[in-house]
């Protein structure tokens, strides 16, 4: 399987934030996108999961087959936001993500248990902290299958043993055949991953 | 989609209140016009099926701002709309609306009755405006979803989707107040525009979900 966006630009509100961005990523490989803040990270994110159309340029995925026919059906996306409902707790939410987006994977709980928040399963999700948020959020990458995971800023709130949890489970989804590609700040603790710095448009 | 079905029904009831304030909104419109149109007693039978309906618009039109924001603001629109090769975005929508519908208008029209005696009307006439209200609400909320999904993205839409939406639903509120009217009234018939009425929520049911579905997806930011 291989994501391939060649020559892509995006822009946001009438603005080019970014051009002329291209990589391909073969099974197993992940590319870090760095870059100072407004060079164009989460725009470029937005723009491969589909969510905003690309003023240039195309995304494909070859090789998905017929589960997975374009780069957003084979893409799980964690954005700044956690889509999860406060009002519901946290194995509901898991529970529906699981159903409506398809291709099970892990049950709620074995995910739960993974990310560290087997004991708080039965809480509303509005009770949790920040960084407890992000963990069952990731919990959702874990529910149900996709090749690609798009992730922008994923370990913004974690602490440094969520982190490394993280950074093994990401592993873990490289070596089973996944790809990804993460926003970040931070150093996500990818071994052989590819970077992509994005400047400031001039 | 069941999944999705239900969620909605759980967040509308847990979140609490939503079902309840149509309701009462409802019935404060109801309560206040015999105060107002005055004690005439044949008067507000007459007028009853068409106050029992414009105040199950105006209340219906309430909680719609709420449709897709809520999922807007915690991220699990851009989810929805991703999946959308598993399941079209208007299948997605038309459900939500489905939720919408059942949580917060199914209780207005369970209420119509009991508002229906307010207005001196007679139990033929109550019957058949709960009966239109039942088969015709459900295309005030299709219309409403397109009205919700184009100001999405504005921080207060609430009153602009009501007004964008209520011209919309006037052949609604027509041909439910000529139907209910028919019931009672001897020479006006009461099945045509009760079929009309059917078949605008059955047109509605397409093509609201599919516009709403339109601008959800070219709407994104």
């Amino acid at each position: 399987m291989r994501l391939i966006a060649d020559s892509l630009s995006g822009e946001r509100g009438g603005e080019q934030v970014f051009s002329g961005v291209g990589f391909a990523l073969e099974t197993g490989g992940s590319l870090v996108v760095t870059g100072p803040n407004g060079a164009g990270k989460s725009t470029l994110l937005r723009v491969l999961a589909g969510l905003l159309p690309a003023s240039f340029g195309t995304v494909k995925i070859e090789g998905g087959g017929e589960s997975f026919p374009t780069v957003a059906a084979a893409s799980h996306y964690l954005g700044h936001e956690n889509a999860m409902k406060t009002a519901l707790t946290v194995s509901e939410n898991l529970g529906f993500w699981r159903e409506f987006l398809g291709e099970p994977h892990l049950e709620s709980s074995e995910a739960l248990e993974i990310v560290g928040l087997a004991d708080i399963g039965h809480l509303p999700f509005g009770y949790l902290s920040t960084g407890q948020r992000r963990r069952a959020s990731i919990a959702r990458l874990l529910v149900s299958y996709r090749p690609v995971w798009l992730l922008d800023e994923p370990t913004a709130g974690l602490d440094q043993v969520s982190e490394l949890q993280f950074a093994a489970l990401m592993k873990a989804h490289l070596d089973d055949g996944g790809m990804i590609v993460a926003a970040t700040h931070q150093p996500l603790g990818l071994a052989d991953a590819r970077e992509l710095r994005m400047g400031l448009p001039v | 989609m069941l999944a999705l079905y239900l969620r909605d029904i759980r967040l509308h009831v847990r979140a609490g209140g939503g079902a309840l304030t149509g309701v009462i909104f409802f019935l404060a419109v109801i309560a206040t016009i015999p105060f107002g149109v005055g004690p005439d007693l044949n008067l507000l039978a007459r007028i009853g099926p068409a106050i029992l309906w414009i105040g199950a618009l105006l209340a219906s039109l309430l909680g719609l701002d709420r449709l897709f924001q809520s999922d807007r603001d915690d991220g699990s629109l851009d989810l929805l709309i991703m999946a959308g090769d598993r399941h079209m975005l208007a299948l997605t929508v038309f459900v939500k609306c489905l939720a919408h519908w059942t949580a917060s208008v199914l209780p207005l029209v369970a209420a119509a009755p009991l508002l229906g005696l307010f207005m001196n009307m007679p139990p033929t006439g109550i019957g058949a405006s709960a009966l239109t209200l039942l088969v015709g609400t459900p295309a005030i909320t299709f219309i409403g979803a397109a009205g919700a999904a184009v100001a999405v993205a504005l921080p207060r839409g609430g009153l602009l989707i009501s007004v964008l939406v209520l011209p919309l639903t006037i052949p609604v509120l027509i041909f439910g107040v000529s139907a209910s009217y028919g019931a009672v009234a001897e020479p006006d018939p009461f099945l045509p525009p009760f079929l009309i009425l059917c078949a605008l929520t059955l047109f509605l049911a397409v093509l609201g979900p599919v516009a709403a579905a339109l601008a959800l997806r070219w709407g994104a930011d």
